[in-house]
């Protein structure tokens, strides 16, 4: 069974032109590593989140999104915070911001397990001393206030509260964004280790194709609340095959690039105000032709590679000499 | 692990860390710190930093938090002050306080800064056009403003119709244009950058970058960028200085540094940047061992 598994996954907000989420497909399966990568609003942020049923206020849905098997969009609320406490958890970009500075480290990631599983407190103390060596740290943290620890610190917490309910799946939302490149370093490694060790899906979200580069198996880049395009993160990075794809890798200022000017993607990302007709990238896009501003193009394999698919009229094109231009 | 830094920080007063080779720099100097001290408590947030930056130059300053390159840039600005050490702009002291409003908006119109938020540094009542013009009225009440602020404008890449429109009107590549066409309204011979696209998405970033080339290309203006993103020092920097725990451990120029870093920190920096076939544990050890 697949891990999480998201179908035809639409979210519309009131107030906006066009749904927020368009028609998303996305899967990760056991001990799978899944990078989700976009730009502010292209809606990553609220795919993962719905993932946990946490939608935003008067959100309409379609489709499915399952979990387990079980589809979060229909659970029941007694369902909901079961799936939250075990099945699957969720590591915020801000660690911070996401613990209460005034209770005991110890106090932080029991209280979940003791509420919701009914464990006893010595276990769940013991429980959470042992992810706290997993996650590189000892059981003094236990005593320790969220102010004592540095932010790589305090984001190792953040993973040992997401390993304490033992979930098949982790969502992580820009979890190294806010740490130094040393640090970052340090928290991939160890998201790694966990995976071969607890067999959990990984779904990272992430704005750097880089990191995303690094860290995953298989990649989904989205745009305007689409899935441009999925595959092997080697081949996907190696020939993108979406433009949007090939314009991000291009703009990004790499360590190996000359120095000089960037490829830099002119406009803007379609607002939430704008009806879509045609792809969402058309627009910004170098390739775009007619057929690209009348018509969306559906998310279709790449031919001569299964694992791939991408929403292009123009794929046989792209990346034609562009690429590492 | 043993080898000396290459460049390590320049002894207080020598100055010169423009050319790894010797080569002395034909151009004129505008910006130069010399040995600055500031501490927190018991904490030496800045410790001994010495570098120049030539007239139109680009200096990347790099470091993790707590390094202290924020602190060293807000002394340069004047925002934070030094326990000792100076700062000088085309060789007058910026350190030496002189009271009174002409000093002020003297020392203002050496040295500008744009920051990290562009959510944050800009009036969220205040139209764009406003925005520009009280900066001009204060500096220059003599000048022809409405003309003044529409080249700043389209130096910056903005419209009319951003001209009129608030802050919350725009989006984060547009307001980060505001705050650049600010800076640049008192004509700085140098401007500060701190982490200024480190909070914008990456097609955006391009565009500020190659803003911020031309811009320099244009006016001859000098830069400090002050950035923990290596990938964004190799585009936009010609030398970089790199802090660690106060201190300048490696300096010269920037393609030097990333292609052959001497210090083992710099390459640690280096080898952290994600990329296919990155080793974090690697990472993780190596860090523990310095």
């Amino acid at each position: 069974m697949t891990t999480l598994d998201i179908q035809a996954y639409r979210l519309s907000l009131p107030d906006t032109a066009r749904p927020v989420l368009a028609g998303v497909d996305l899967t990760v399966g056991a001990r799978e590593t899944v990078a989700l990568v976009g730009e502010s609003g292209s809606g990553k942020s609220l795919t993962s989140r719905s993932v946990l049923g946490l939608l935003p206020a008067g959100a309409r849905t379609e489709g499915t999104v399952r979990v387990n098997g079980e589809d979060v969009l229909t659970m029941a609320p007694e369902q909901l915070r079961r799936l939250r406490t075990s099945s699957a958890a969720m590591i915020f970009q801000d660690p911070r911001a996401a613990i209460n500075p005034l209770r005991r480290i110890g106090d932080f990631l029991t209280e979940s397990v003791r509420l919701n599983a009914g464990a006893a407190p010595a276990a769940a103390t013991a429980r959470a001393a042992e992810m706290l060596e997993a996650v590189g740290l000892t059981a003094a943290a236990l005593r320790q206030y969220p102010g004592e620890l540095s932010g790589g610190m305090l984001q190792r917490v953040m993973i040992a509260a997401a390993l304490m309910g033992d979930p098949a799946l982790i969502l992580a939302d820009e979890p190294t964004t806010a740490l130094d490149v040393t640090t970052q370093a340090e928290v991939v490694a160890l998201l790694g280790d966990l995976r071969t060790r607890f067999g959990t899906g990984l779904l990272f979200v992430t704005h750097d194709l880089g990191l995303a580069a690094a860290i995953s198996d298989r990649v989904y880049v989205m745009y305007a609340g689409r899935i441009a395009e999925t595959g092997p993160a080697e081949a996907l990075f190696d020939r993108p095959r979406h433009p949007y794809t090939a314009a991000l890798l291009n703009s990004t200022p790499r360590l190996e690039a000359p120095a000089g000017r960037l490829a830099a993607i002119e406009g803007r990302p379609p607002s939430l105000q704008e009806e879509l007709v045609g792809c969402p990238f058309a627009p910004r896009c170098p390739l775009a032709t007619f057929l690209c501003s009348q018509q969306a193009p559906a998310l279709l394999p790449v031919a001569g590679e299964p694992a791939r698919r991408v929403a292009c009229h123009h794929s046989d094109r792209t990346g034609e000499g562009s690429v590492h231009a | 692990m043993r080898e000396a830094p290459m460049e390590a920080g320049p002894g207080p007063g020598t100055g010169t860390v423009t050319s790894p080779k010797g080569e002395p720099s034909m151009r004129k100097t505008v910006l130069e710190v010399l040995g600055l001290h500031r501490a927190y408590g018991s904490v030496q947030a800045v410790d001994d930093v010495s570098f120049t930056l030539a007239e139109g130059g680009s200096l990347g300053i790099v470091g993790e938090s707590g390094s202290g390159k924020t602190t060293t840039a807000r002394i340069v600005v004047g925002l934070e002050s030094a326990d000792s050490g100076r700062v000088l702009v085309h060789r007058r002291d910026r350190t030496e306080h002189r009271r009174g409003r002409a000093h002020r908006l003297a020392r203002a119109r050496e040295v500008q800064m744009v920051f990290q938020d562009p959510y944050l540094s800009l009036d969220p009542r205040t139209p764009v056009g406003a925005v520009l013009r009280e900066t001009l009225r204060l500096h220059f009440p003599d000048g022809d403003h409405d003309r003044r602020i529409a080249e700043l404008l389209e130096q910056v890449g903005l419209g009319t119709r951003e001209a009129a429109a608030l802050p919350r009107q725009l989006s984060g590549g547009q307001r980060q244009r505001v705050a650049i066409a600010r800076a640049l309204a008192v004509q700085p011979a140098v401007l500060v950058l701190d982490e200024a696209v480190a909070a914008l998405d990456v097609s955006v970033q391009a565009q500020i970058l190659n803003l911020l080339a031309d811009i320099r290309d244009e006016t001859g203006i000098g830069y400090l960028f002050i950035t923990h993103d290596l990938g964004v020092v190799r585009c936009v920097t010609d030398e970089v200085i790199v802090m660690r725990r106060g201190k300048i451990v490696e300096s010269g120029r920037t393609a030097e540094v990333l292609a052959r870093p001497r210090h083992p920190y710099t390459r640690l920096l280096l080898d952290s940047v994600p990329r296919p076939g990155w080793d974090p544990r690697g990472i993780a050890e190596a860090r523990r061992a310095l």
